[in-house]
């Protein structure tokens, strides 16, 4: 037995191989959720209802997507350059404390401030990912490690700033940056919940990588670096030029999402404001094989998973960690699903 | 600046390092293992989680410390299995297996302990492994108490380093390891199996790793709790290509990064008005800095991350 590469790929294996890999993924997880004494359909039944059941657990779940679609945005685009940007935490996390410092005392009126924060937030997000790409091109410095390592010093320097000049001395407990000004938070999409027009602009986000990896030369460039670096360069691509366009692209879409993060739901940024969104966005890019549209579709999956969960917990006692679960076997088995979409198996 | 010299005196200090490099050193060794063979490792941060927790487990249920280690071992064993069947014989991307590792292990190894631990108010604590003096070792002034009374598992990662450095450069097997790190095609020549010494390179360093991360659990500290790795296993890989993939260079990065640590910890009490969250910035940093100063001269395995697939070039 052995593997061939197929010489094109069928699309409905495109279709399959997801929900191929999330059937697998949930399958395995009924083991953990049995071993806690709980019927795994009860369980699952339970999440479906916890994240879909009702409008306010819907608008819940969406309100979750919102920033999973931006940072699977993120890691989408790194990833088809073959960027491994698994700094998208620490993007977020810039994004999200830049937007609150600017956004605090900006003297503009709400029209002009949200898309000049949203800015901010963006560009602190594509400098900091910018640092990594940098060293990659000047000293051959792997930038799975260095995006890694900044996520963990970021967290500390978003630690040092809201317990020091931007620390909100209304806050009380645990501490707190400044909020933003009430005028720029972004409205509300559906009335009495939390969910904001964020999700239109993380939507509107995902046509724009679209449009700009299928419809543009960059796109087009970006697509031959990802396939064969030494053959892209060979064609005349300049392999520093783009990828220090993919890095400034991925990282402006993860410090979005702490942007947007932070005007529709937080006002103000703490260090535990984000569950590992831009870890989770890596499974959501795998999940949509990269693909911007498909984004879309993981990130509401893992956020049904991340919501369906924490009331799953509370109905069955089964800990709420069998997300996390849920999530990275999605990953594991989606990769292997990936396999079967360009190799296929001779006897 | 005087005190902050002073504590440079101080035998705890170093004492001290010695504790903070030990999972460190299993940790990069795990890795150096496992990249000497062709397979990058970032299973390592999920890896020292899970061998944190079933070490711990294990003698919370009622286990002694050794076996702690030795289901530790055997956890992360299983995880690297895992990793190595995904990336050696299927040939997924090392880099994306290896994150769908780490996510999968420290989820399911935080799942497992809410499972069977029942928490209050303070995660429940064992008896860690104790510091041993080493008969008449331990007498020698200055370095009798900081290398000669430390806890037996940091013991067993100095003798891991010797052993390590041994097999790699001076048996077949290391011989044979190293090869297919650097030319597969020439392993398949010998008539060897490079797929299968990946298997078993991966398996092994990834039981290294556990044991790394068991030490925190049973013998740095006495309890387990989430987050408690902080990115040792992501320094551990910095740290790999900084010692250039040699176990010796190893010890000395991972001791090097101790020290910083260990210094920084105590220069907090020293110096004061500079904010705590810049001290414990610097190991980071200092991981980064090392990177770029050794990247453009690291003698990178020649296969590092390219899959193996017989016949296919």
């Amino acid at each position: 037995m052995r593997l061939e590469r197929r010489t094109h790929m069928p699309f409905h294996l495109v279709i399959i191989a997801p929900i191929a890999a999330i059937l697998v993924a949930l399958t395995l997880a009924a083991g953990l959720i049995a071993a806690a004494g709980v019927n795994p359909l009860t369980a699952y039944g339970e999440m479906l209802r916890g994240a879909l059941g009702s409008r306010l657990s819907v608008t819940e779940m969406l309100t979750r997507a919102t920033p999973l679609i931006l940072t699977g945005l993120a890691a989408a685009v790194a990833f088809r350059a073959r960027l491994w940007n698994i700094g998208g935490e620490g993007q977020f996390f810039m994004g999200a404390l830049m937007t609150a410092w600017v956004g605090h005392s900006l003297g503009l009126p709400p029209i002009l401030a949200i898309p000049v924060l949203l800015v901010f937030g963006m560009s602190a997000g594509a400098a900091l990912l910018a640092g990594p790409a940098f060293l990659r091109l000047r000293f051959g410095v792997d930038e799975v490690v260095t995006t890694l390592l900044l996520n963990f010093i970021v967290i500390l320097f978003v630690g040092l700033m809201i317990e020091g000049p931007l620390r909100d001395p209304l806050a009380f407990g645990w501490p707190s940056s400044v909020p933003v000004d009430s005028d720029f938070r972004l409205p509300d999409l559906i009335a009495r919940t939390r969910l904001h027009i964020g999700l239109l602009i993380a939507i509107a986000a995902a046509g724009v990588v679209w449009l700009i990896l299928s419809r543009t030369v960059f796109g087009a460039e970006t697509r031959a670096v990802g396939l064969s670096a030494p053959a892209a360069a060979f064609a005349g691509i300049s392999l520093p030029r783009n990828l220090m366009g993919v890095a400034l692209f991925s990282g402006a879409l993860a410090g979005l999402a702490g942007s947007v993060e932070v005007l529709g739901v937080t006002a103000s940024v703490t260090t535990t404001m984000s569950p590992g969104f831009g870890y989770a966005g890596i499974v959501v890019a795998m999940l949509a094989a990269l693909h911007p549209a498909g984004v879309v579709v993981a990130a509401i999956f893992v956020a049904t998973v991340f919501v369906g969960a924490d009331a799953m917990s509370r109905a069955t006692g089964v800990p709420s960690f069998i997300a996390d679960v849920i999530v990275a076997l999605c990953l594991l088995t989606m990769l292997v699903a990936l396999l079967f979409t360009t190799y296929r198996v001779r006897k | 600046m005087i005190e902050a010299l002073e504590l440079l005196m101080n035998t705890s200090l170093w004492a001290a390092v010695l504790r903070i490099a030990t999972p460190l050193i299993f940790g990069v060794l795990g890795a150096l293992l496992c990249e000497r063979a062709g397979v990058l490792n970032l299973g390592i941060e999920g890896i020292m989680t899970m061998g944190a927790m079933t070490g711990w487990l294990t003698v919370y249920l009622g286990g002694d410390l050794w076996t702690g280690l030795l289901v530790a071992a055997m956890s992360g064993a299983l995880i690297g299995l895992l990793h190595a069947i995904l990336t050696v014989p299927l040939g997924l991307s090392q880099h994306v297996s290896g994150l769908g590792i780490t996510l999968f292990a420290s989820a399911l190894a935080y799942y497992l302990y809410r499972l069977i631990v029942v928490v209050g108010e303070l995660p429940p604590t064992i008896e860690p492994f104790r510091p041993i003096d080493v008969p008449f070792l331990s007498d020698i002034p200055i370095l009798g108490p900081i290398v000669f009374s430390q806890t037996m598992p940091t013991y067993l990662a100095l003798i891991s380093v010797v052993v390590m450095a041994y097999v790699l450069a001076r048996t077949p097997l290391g011989l044979a390891i190293r090869m297919t790190g650097e030319n597969p095609h020439a392993v398949e020549a010998q008539g060897l199996s490079p797929i299968h010494i990946r298997i078993g390179a991966v398996v092994a360093g990834s039981a290294l790793m556990a044991v790394g991360g068991a030490f925190l659990t049973t013998a740095a500290f006495n309890s387990f709790f989430p987050e408690m790795v902080q990115g040792r296993g992501w320094i551990c890989i910095a740290l790999v290509v900084f010692a250039s993939w040699r176990p010796g260079k190893a010890l000395i990065g991972a001791l090097l990064f101790a020290f910083f640590d260990a210094y920084q910890l105590r220069l907090q009490t020293v110096i004061e008005g500079v904010p705590y969250q810049l001290f414990l910035m610097a190991p980071y940093v200092l991981s980064i800095v090392a990177l770029v100063l050794v990247a453009r001269r690291a003698e990178v395995p020649e296969a590092l991350m390219t899959p193996y697939r017989r016949g296919e070039r």
